[in-house]
């Protein structure tokens, strides 16, 4: 072997040695996270269970790396025939991201794999069922994010500015179509800009998605976000017109945690509610929408406990052309956060 | 309407209720310090503050809470992964990402 081409081995062999080896190093072992919850849900009569294990997976490689993963796997149970029978249980597993993450600059991050599609807020931020403070997505979710809420392809992504008064962050995104089990997405484009304020925790930002199979079509989001800093109230709201609907939901939490601080008893309760409504401009069969214009009020009680564990609770009353329902909806998660392995102090 | 979902209906109500009064029933000054109390209440005072604050602190606040509470124990082995991945998914700059690494694992 040439000597050139003998040190070109020797520094790629190096390297590839040196990634794993380096997330060894202190802060940065591999971690295993994620959640597990047992949900119930009575919607218009019928009542279904799901024991749900969602595990995200986080590994550094080299300083520029990361490798990421955010799995679901339930198991569903309700009644045979909807509101009586045996109850009988099916299992799903989907791979919600799995993504490779180049860091390339301090503003530019790319990502190549699955990822989370970036249309809005909730997919993305609030999807996760120990973050989630009620257990149902909204009615609008299924606009901008083709239902599964993941593409398959790349991603640009970053903070475009960041001073103590502003921020700006951004991310584009090319989804390829993909059939394959686990990994269906679809050929679409989109990109989502945010504008924060941190002295006055206001966020306001909107987001672009284009279906580029079959029937080409926009759909087009806006968000804001409010978290005085002064009061544990959080408002967060969204609006999102598609081909065939559009809608919004705004929600308010008020975490009592001015009682005694936040670890009290009465501290650790947050009533909170969501309003939200879609208007049908035309039939979408398979768009993941109401059929008909809907509009539901979420009243929710969440209890945050000790060590993790949250109880969520919430009652729902859904208005709809279709017919109107009571939705009732229990979630006990539990939070885990540990290292993939023992590693170097 | 079942009578398990009215008295499950009204605990909730009775909760609410109760948890509301408690909150708003004590003077300002009595209510003993939580992270949360302890936040100023003009924005002007606000804004010098959280200047003051850590830097760490005052960035994790600002935006890592705003989805969620920090990990009640972080063993510092993690802490720069964990903060790598939250600088993707939050999409932080490289100094945000350092302050908060230093507040999390000084």
């Amino acid at each position: 072997m040439p000597s050139t081409y003998r040190w070109k081995f020797r520094k790629i062999l190096s390297l590839l040695l040196l990634l794993p080896a380096s997330a060894l190093m202190a802060q940065n072992t591999p971690i295993i996270s994620g959640g597990v919850g047992f949900l119930n849900s009575t919607n218009a009569g019928e009542n279904s269970f799901q024991l749900v294990l969602a595990p995200v997976v986080a590994i550094p490689l080299g300083r520029h790396f990361l490798v990421e993963s955010r799995f679901d796997f339930r198991e569903f149970y309700n009644r045979q025939n909807g509101t009586s029978g045996p109850y009988e249980g099916t299992f799903f597993k989907s791979t919600q991201y799995l993504q490779l993450d180049y860091i390339a600059s301090p503003k530019l991050t790319f990502t190549a794999g699955r990822f989370l599609t970036p249309f809005g807020t909730y997919n993305e931020r609030l999807s996760a069922i120990w973050i989630q403070n009620l257990q149902d997505s909204p009615l609008i979710f299924p606009i901008g994010t083709r239902t599964t809420g993941s593409s398959d392809g790349v991603m640009v992504r970053g903070s475009l500015l960041s001073q103590p008064k502003v921020q700006i962050s951004y991310a584009g995104y090319f989804s390829v179509s993909s059939d394959v089990d686990q990994f269906q997405s679809a050929r679409s484009a989109g990109d989502r800009i945010s504008v924060y304020f941190p002295t006055r925790r206001v966020e306001i930002g909107t987001s672009y998605a284009r279906f580029l199979q079959g029937t080409r079509n926009n759909s087009l989001g806006a968000h804001f976000w409010w978290q005085p800093w002064n009061s544990p109230l959080q408002v967060r709201s969204e609006y999102a017109h598609g081909e065939h609907a559009q809608g919004y939901w705004l929600e308010a939490s008020y975490r009592l945690s001015q009682w005694r601080g936040a670890d009290s008893i009465v501290g650790r309760i947050e009533p909170l509610f969501r309003m939200q409504q879609v208007f049908r401009n035309s039939p979408g069969p398979g768009d993941g929408l109401p059929s008909a214009d809907t509009k539901q009020a979420d009243f929710g009680f969440d209890y945050h406990m000790p060590h993790e564990v949250r109880l969520n609770t919430s009652y729902s009353r859904k208005f709809s052309a279709n017919g109107n329902a009571n939705i009732w909806n229990m979630s006990l998660t539990y939070r885990f956060l540990f290292p993939a392995w023992r590693g170097h102090q | 309407m079942t009578i398990t979902r009215k008295a499950f209906l009204g605990s909730w109500l009775a909760l609410l209720s109760v948890g509301s009064a408690f909150a708003q029933g004590k003077p300002a000054s009595s209510i003993q310090a939580s992270r949360i109390a302890k936040q100023p209440t003009s924005s002007a005072q606000s804004a010098a503050a959280t200047a003051a604050q850590n830097p760490g602190e005052r960035k994790f606040q600002a935006n890592c809470n705003r989805c969620h509470n920090a990990p009640e124990q972080l063993s510092p082995r993690i802490a720069g992964t964990v903060v790598r991945h939250m600088r993707v998914r939050a999409s932080l700059s490289a100094e945000d990402e350092r302050d908060i690494l230093r507040y999390l694992a000084p």
